[in-house]
């Protein structure tokens, strides 16, 4: 369980980070990064994940185990954060795509105001 | 092979070295103890909030939330800057949409603006919260393009209102901070009655910036995807030209 859970966090990670190096196009690129990010949210469950507890909403007792609610309070962020540099980075690779006619980064030598 | 790809993959090499010894090292997935939840756990009670991640993100952690709202509002006003509005009328869009997706797309509409409603308004209670059901709210809507009536959505998509609306909810959120420092003594503290336990009206701010945080991820999207369309479309039609 504990090699699986951060085992694939760690796979996403480097995978995310691999195709970002290997990429050919600048969309592949940007969901690369995504998928690099999801290593994130899966390392951060892995860690509040607790054995036979519940989900983080509780009855007025609040007796039955839940799992930690801060690293879901914080994979969410890390969600929001993705999207949002998410469509900033489409936006930019529209941009490039209309200003030098390609998305191949390995096109793209020189700087061009 | 290219120069670039073995350096990736010494340096990925390298990073899993990093892990395999810091996750060696790390507790167990599982374990019981988890002292976050600990102190959230009896906060969230005293605050009559059920959903410990909503109390967490609108209570305890709320000026994150702030930060995580602004980043929001920053990456619309970046895409706007970015991507300018093309110049030409954008003429309707000739594409065949087949009459199954055409009603799909109706039909669940309103089932999509409803459950973005319902995500947002009990994000106290149950599964969810303004950025979720902003999300939901804002990814229905075009529903009503993916049923293929592209001028439908261009006349239920009051962009300026939606423009306007985005910047107001930014704002809300820092107000009700500031009526926490005025009232409570700290920015962001609850300043409203807590209501009984479960209730709708209850968890004092909590729904409070959970609404606002909705109107603000749903407007910002909305504005967000009518840039990426308004350019799509318009690209589209130059190049079957």
């Amino acid at each position: 369980m504990t090699a699986a859970c951060y085992g694939v966090a760690a796979w996403l990670l480097l995978l995310g980070c691999l195709g970002i190096v290997r990429s050919r196009h600048l969309v592949h690129t940007v969901v690369c990064l995504s998928v690099a990010q999801s290593g994130t949210y899966v390392l951060l469950l892995a860690i509040g994940y607790q054995d036979k507890a519940g989900v983080p909403i509780v009855n007025a007792g609040g007796r039955t185990p839940v799992v930690d609610p801060t690293v879901q309070a914080m994979t969410l962020t890390d969600i929001v954060v993705s999207a949002t540099i998410t469509a900033l980075l489409l936006a930019l690779t529209v941009q490039i795509s209309r200003r030098h006619g390609t998305v191949d980064p390995d096109e793209l030598k020189a700087l061009r105001g | 092979m290219r120069a670039r790809d073995v350096i990736g993959l010494v340096g990925a090499a390298g990073v899993a070295a990093l892990f395999a010894a810091a996750f060696t090292r790390m507790p167990a997935v599982g374990g019981t103890e988890h002292l976050y939840r600990d102190l959230v756990l009896p906060a969230a009670l005293r605050a009559t909030t059920p959903n410990l991640v909503s109390s967490v993100n609108f209570d305890l952690r709320a000026m994150d939330t702030l930060g995580e709202e602004t980043i929001v509002a920053a990456a619309v006003v970046g895409v706007l800057a970015l991507l300018q509005p093309p110049r030409r009328e954008i003429p309707h869009p000739r594409g065949n949409v087949q009459p199954a997706v055409r009603f799909t797309g109706w039909l669940l509409l309103p089932v999509a603006a409803l459950l973005g409603l319902d995500v947002i308004l009990h994000g106290h209670l149950t599964p969810g919260g303004g950025f979720q059901g902003g999300v939901v709210l804002a990814t229905g809507w075009h529903l009503l393009y993916l049923a293929g009536s592209y001028p439908a959505l261009l006349k239920l998509r009051p962009l300026d209102t939606l423009e306007y609306a985005e910047a107001a909810a930014t704002a809300a959120y820092v107000l009700v901070g500031l009526a926490g420092l005025l009232l409570a003594g700290s920015f962001l503290a609850n300043v409203l009655p807590l209501g009984s336990f479960g209730s709708l009206l209850s968890a004092g701010t909590v729904p409070v910036l959970s609404v606002v945080v909705g109107v603000e991820v749903a407007a910002g999207v909305v504005v967000l995807l009518s840039r990426f369309l308004a350019h799509a479309l318009g690209h589209a039609d130059e190049e079957s030209r």
